[in-house]
């Protein structure tokens, strides 16, 4: 609830502030504290919680130990996105009070995504962390490509928000409830319409996760919009758009009968994701559009929690998104500081810049999942999900596979950086900007030596 | 708490040595492995008088039941004093050379260090699992830093390979996490497991699989030839004197005792697959003429016939394959440090442009000799005892497989004294006639070596007095 208010709130006031203070500088210090206040009030509403959850707005939204956890890894993340990446607003345009404000809106949307107990608040939330990254993919205004990865996210956005739609009718129509605790479709007879209707939810929670074969948009809206922002798209609105699919299967679709109707879709999806997305991202030359499809293979790491659903899934889901959001932002960060994103740009960069090296490395090797960085137990966690559920062993099999095969993109880029000469142009950047950087590294590792430091939350 | 210091000082001083210049990184490098010798033989004594103050436990994630277990047997003690032994006579043995970027190579080169310790004390899956990583990934850096011309290619293969064993050990870990009772991945809780056969039956590959890829046994060997040879040498006698026991001592010390019904159900196949190895990788090594090539396969060869042995399932194959471990590993060490000191020299690979070096170095041709002949397990020499031991006991399995394994001894005097023969002895030419004998710190590690050879050559018993209480354990389970 003080999440949800405040990051609101935030928004509006950001929107009001843009109009008055000019200097962009202090546009960005004024929207990280807005951050730091919701994450406090994120966290003081955990003291109030009275028999592990409490209710709002007639029911509709539910407010439990879970949700201000996985609220504060996402206000978190966000709070290290805009202290690495804030300045990299200025260079997109104009606007840079409305794009923090449009960060903020999704970050509602997220908070509400994380704890709706209504089928029609979920359509909310999907909503609203859709609809102003439409208008951030398109904010570099002069950039061609840039409109047209809006206009296409845009448009296939609002059919999977159809879809989206229908598919809640269609529920409704066989129910007669939105409440997602109410429906508890585990036991008794199904009719036709509802596993209709969950096959539609699926097909939308899919798109909006970027799951396979619903990608296609990904990579061409992830390379075309600003950088800055597809290092926000790409993590915490991914890691929302997940905790949103995790709640609904969690809550409404577990239980033997109706599992066995959506567990076989559900698995198919997540083996064409892990296997699309990495074997695409082996054949790009392009770091940005590597780091895109890498994205959509995580997803796949990510839909074996959704399919598991079981306690050891919930944990993973909230170390997946820790582990996996950090480093993403911490390697766009890093991106954003080399001219060329191919990978020849950066040949050589060992030598120049050290530090941003030896952190890209950290970043990429979490990102694999080696041990004693915070992907590893990410990845271990969702993989020990899925095989104590019992009928998955093969998925997890592939899944192996597929982690094996991403150590090939991610180290060609670390083969670049340390094992080839090359003069790599960088941007200049602050002791802040290093400062940081190493604060990140170190939360990397730290998650990844001692994850219990999240988990013991969970 | 010695187990523990024997992690942190190749730890700690590997951290260090990053931030180091000039001559600091290979001065803290020797100090730092002469330090992690003294705490490995202070843990030697320990063992003899109170084994058990070498374990500890400590929680580590509570959430999943992991814990920071670690300790030492007879075989972990053997191994560690292998590692550090061999860390010190490669700190020795470069001390004189000049590396670029000195202080990453010193760094890497402990951390990888503190890797295998890690791995030989770790009795907790989890932990064994993070080791055996942290092991792996300083050595890629090393090989693609300062390897060879194809050096990119070459060792990227190779980390993928072995990351994709050990990814599926891990899948085998979190099966067997999940059957335990308490939901542990303790040693103790893992051995008493006892799984139904067909359980046991794939779980024994996706755990052998790695560590056959480690060892590597034929057909997982592909990586292994080329990494050897455009590995630099000090990492490559790291890659063949040590880390190939990383997967021996696996399947003894996890495979074995956790799945044994698995390991008895496939011994066969996993048997024949080492012999094929052995008489594979000795045919290819006699028609080698570059010198790393034909040991990286010589390597190939003798951990095959470990791997036999481990198989065969019983005390002597099991007493033998243990100091085999520890004998191979310095004698392969050994010619490599003769092979970085050629190279040095002459900076040549081809053994058909070497010849008469005897003339010209030899003492460096002396200590040559005696470490071939080692390698070819001569009585008196440490490799007999072992040898000896792996092949009584795969006599006792299987009459046929021991004769056609017994192939590889001849084969191996085959292209080793070729090798001898072609790299020493013969013509001189004007390259060789240049090769200066060997220096001092060059002197102190060969002699080193040969100490060793000659010792447990004659007097193994120490050796096997150690290993014998591992040898019990597995004996009982297996």
């Amino acid at each position: 609830m003080n999440a949800l208010i405040s990051t609101a709130l935030s928004g509006v006031i950001l929107m009001f502030v843009g109009l008055f203070v000019n200097n962009k500088q202090q546009i960005k210090y004024f929207a990280i504290a807005l951050v730091l206040i919701a994450f406090v009030a994120n966290l003081l509403e955990a003291g109030t919680l009275q028999g592990g959850s409490s209710r709002a707005f007639f029911g509709m939204l539910e407010v439990s130990r879970f949700s201000i956890l996985f609220n504060a890894v996402m206000l978190g993340a966000t709070l290290l996105y805009f202290m690495l990446s804030g300045r990299e607003f200025e260079k997109v345009g104009e606007h840079v009070a409305d794009y923090f404000a449009l960060v903020f809106f999704i970050l509602s949307g997220i908070m509400l995504a994380t704890g709706f107990s209504n089928l029609l608040m979920l359509f909310l939330a999907i909503e609203i962390i859709s609809i102003p990254q439409y208008i951030l993919a398109g904010s570099d205004k002069k950039n061609l490509k840039s409109n047209e990865a809006s206009l296409k996210y845009f448009l296939m956005g609002s059919f999977s928000t159809g879809i989206l739609l229908m598919g809640i009718t269609l529920i409704y129509g066989a129910t007669g409830t939105f409440n997602i605790a109410e429906l508890a479709l585990g036991t008794g007879e199904l009719h036709p319409l509802t596993i209709g209707g969950i096959m539609l939810l699926i097909f939308a929670l899919a798109f909006k996760v970027s799951a396979a074969p619903f990608h296609f948009w990904t990579p061409d809206v992830y390379d075309g919009s600003p950088t800055v922002f597809t290092s926000f798209m790409a993590t915490v609105v991914k890691a929302g758009g997940f905790i949103a699919f995790l709640r609904l299967f969690h809550v409404s679709f577990t239980g033997g009968a109706i599992s066995s109707h959506w567990l076989p879709v559900l698995a198919i999806i997540a083996a064409a994701t892990l296997l699309l997305g990495n074997l695409t991202a082996v054949f790009q030359q392009s770091v940005k559009r590597m780091l895109a499809y890498s994205s959509i293979a995580q997803a796949g790491f990510m839909l074996l929690a959704v399919i598991a659903l079981n306690e050891t899934a919930t944990q993973g889901i909230v170390l997946y998104a820790a582990a996996y959001s950090v480093a993403t932002i911490g390697m766009f960060a890093v991106l954003m500081k080399v001219k060329d994103y191919t990978f020849e740009g950066f040949n050589g960069l060992a030598r120049k810049q050290p530090l941003l090296a030896l952190a890209a490395t950290i970043f990429l090797f979490s990102l694999a999942g080696m041990p004693l960085t915070a992907g590893f137990f990410a990845k271990y966690f969702v993989l020990s999900a899925a095989v104590q559920q019992g009928q998955l062993l093969w998925l997890v099999i592939l899944a192996v596979i597929c982690a094996a095969i991403s150590v090939y993109y991610y180290f060609r880029v670390i083969i670049a950086m340390y094992f080839k000469t090359g003069e790599p142009q960088v941007e200049p950047f602050t002791p802040a900007f290093k400062a940081l950087l190493i604060a990140t590294i170190i939360i990397v590792i730290l998650l990844g030596v001692y994850p219990g430091v999240l988990l013991q939350w969970a | 708490m010695l187990t523990v210091l024997l992690i942190l000082i190749p730890l700690v001083t590997g951290l260090i040595t990053f931030g180091l210049k000039g001559s600091g990184p290979k001065v803290l490098g020797l100090i730092s492995s002469l330090a992690s010798l003294a705490v490995v033989i202070g843990a030697l004594f320990q063992f003899r008088t109170a084994p058990d103050a070498l374990h500890l436990v400590a929680p580590w994630i509570p959430q999943l039941g992991a814990q920071f277990n670690v300790g030492l047997d007879g075989m972990a003690v053997m191994l560690c004093l292998l590692t550090n032994i061999a860390f010190l006579l490669v700190f020795i043995t470069i001390y004189n050379r000049s590396y670029e970027r000195a202080s990453s190579f010193y760094g890497l080169m402990l951390l990888s260090q503190a890797g295998l310790i890690g791995v030989f004390t770790a009795y907790d899956a989890m932990l064994f699992y993070v080791f055996w990583e942290l092991a792996l990934i300083p050595v890629y850096f090393l090989c693609s830093m300062w390897g060879g011309e194809k050096r990119i290619p070459v060792t990227f293969k190779f980390f993928v390979y072995t990351f994709a064993g050990s990814l599926l050990m891990l899948v085998g870990i979190i099966y067997l996490y999940l059957q335990s009772p308490d939901r542990s991945f303790s040693y103790t809780t893992f051995t008493n497991l006892n799984l139904p056969v067909q359980e046991q039956s794939w779980l024994f590959w996706l755990l052998f699989v790695a560590f056959a890829i480690k060892m590597p046994i034929f057909p997982f060997h592909t990586w292994q030839p080329d990494t050897y040879e455009q590995s630099p040498t000090p990492v490559t006698m790291i890659l063949s004197g040590v880390m190939v026991k990383m997967g021996l001592f696996g399947v003894i010390r996890w495979l074995l005792p956790v799945v044994p019904q698995g390991a008895y159900m496939w011994a066969e196949v996993a048997m024949v697959l080492s012999v094929i190895g052995i008489i594979y990788a000795s045919c290819i090594a006699i028609v080698q003429t570059d010198i790393k090539r034909l040991i990286a396969y010589s390597s190939i060869a003798h951990v095959g016939l470990m791997c036999a042995a481990i198989f065969a399932n019983n005390e002597q194959s099991l007493q033998g394959i243990q100091i085999q471990m520890f004998n191979h590993g310095i004698n392969i060490i050994g010619l490599w440090i003769v092979v970085e000191i050629i190279q040095q020299r002459l900076n040549i690979k081809n053994m058909d442009e070497m010849g008469g070096i005897a003339q010209y170095a030899p003492r460096l041709s002396i200590f040559l000799v005696i470490i071939a002949l080692a390698n070819i397990a001569l009585p008196l020499t440490n490799g007999f005892i072992g040898e000896f031991l792996m092949f009584s006991g795969l006599f006792q399995y299987n009459f046929w497989l021991m004769g056609v394994a017994g192939l590889g001894i001849i084969l191996a005097a085959v292209y080793t004294l070729n090798m001898v023969q072609k790299v020493i002895f013969g013509q001189g030419n004007a390259l060789t006639a240049t090769t200066v004998d060997l220096q001092n710190t060059e002197l102190v590690a060969l002699s080193l070596i040969v100490g060793v050879i000659l010792f447990l050559g004659v007097y193994p018993k120490p050796m096997l007095d150690l290993v014998g209480s591992t040898t019990e354990l597995v004996n009982k389970v297996f």
